[in-house]
């Protein structure tokens, strides 16, 4: 890898760690000892997170296309089998493993 | 090692059996992520020990494989954390008032040591900061040991790794179905999912996440203002 591209990441890894720690620290910098959190913000504390993953979903389907090639069927059938696993089993590493193993397989050797 | 802290750990070590399975697993993906698409050990070191946030660092891998501008992976870091300030809300009460290591315990609250330590009662006898301690640097420690053995046993590996990186979508179903089982309200779920498929038919697959992040935002505030105007007029 040559400097420029080194520097480049190096850079992309710092704003990753800046935007993280920003995200951790802000509620204690924002609420000291004794202050009051505004109900909006609390209402957003119960509400955004479920929202976010909802977001987190799609972004990682979001390549997938349902009008040609595979037409998105390996992407249906894992996440199909993920959610009733988990359903049924509750069992976040068994979903998660079992899900992405399924999916290699479809890739790679059934929708080629 | 006094004894103090030696109960610390013996306390403290079997809460996290669980994430250390999670994070061996999930860390060795990430690794074998990273070597396959061309960054070793130091990126992964420099991932794990300095970002220490799972769905980030799988976002992440994308973002250095394209070597997006840094401004970019700022905003892209704060969008996907964002659900960070709502664990550190949770967390005012019991993280405000500590003192020797409060600042790392911030920096080391991901998902899973959330989930261990809102729910912790420490026993009067132990210090409870020590507990916390321990359980923030055992998880943060398996995830940098699954990374790194994934990164090295990655340059070994010869089958294919083509789907691997399915296991994020997957940790974001699991993350999604568990919140779904335990929420009544399936109102803010739907929301994230329905303005995010608007927006990638409108905007297009690259450049979703902004309007669709604004849109969700502005939905869940209409709401709370409907609620708020809901309960003057009853009360």
């Amino acid at each position: 890898m040559d400097e420029a591209l080194i520097l480049r990441g190096g850079l992309i890894v710092a704003a990753l760690a800046a935007a993280t720690m920003l995200t951790r620290f802000l509620p204690f910098i924002l609420f000291p000892q004794g202050k009051k959190i505004p109900d909006y913000v609390e209402y957003l504390g119960k509400t955004l997170p479920y929202a976010t993953i909802g977001l987190l979903v799609v972004y990682c389907l979001k390549d997938v296309d349902v009008w040609s090639g595979s037409h998105g069927l390996p992407e249906i059938i894992a996440v199909a089998v993920i959610v009733v696993l988990h359903w049924w089993k509750g069992n976040s590493l068994l979903s998660i493993g079992a899900g992405t193993v399924l999916y290699m397989a479809l890739v790679q050797a059934v929708f080629v | 090692m006094d004894k103090e802290k030696a109960a610390a750990l013996r306390y403290a070590f079997p809460k996290t059996v669980p994430v250390m399975v999670g994070y061996l697993f999930l860390g060795a993906a990430y690794g074998i992520l990273m070597k396959v698409n061309g960054f070793g050990i130091w990126w992964v070191l420099a991932m794990s020990g300095l970002v220490y946030a799972g769905s980030l660092q799988y976002v992440g891998v994308t973002l250095l494989a394209s070597m997006v501008s840094p401004v970019y992976g700022f905003l892209m870091g704060l969008m996907i954390n964002a659900r960070h300030l709502f664990y550190g809300i949770s967390m005012l009460g019991r993280y405000r008032g500590l003192k020797k290591f409060r600042n790392y315990l911030i920096f080391a609250l991901t998902d899973e040591t959330f989930s261990v330590v809102c729910g912790e009662r420490v026993p009067l006898r132990l210090d409870k900061e020590w507990v916390y301690l321990w359980i923030s640097l055992l998880n943060q420690l398996y995830w940098v040991a699954g990374s790194v053995g994934g990164n090295i046993m990655g340059g070994f590996m010869n089958f294919d790794t083509k789907g691997l990186d399915f296991a994020l979508t997957a940790l974001f179903v699991v993350i999604f179905t568990d919140q779904w089982k335990s929420q009544k309200d399936h109102r803010p779920a739907l929301v994230g999912v329905f303005c995010s498929v608007v927006c990638v038919k409108v905007w297009g697959a690259g450049a979703f996440i902004i309007p669709a992040m604004a849109g969700i935002l502005v939905i869940l505030s209409v709401w709370y203002k409907g609620k708020k105007k809901g309960v003057k007029s009853f009360g």
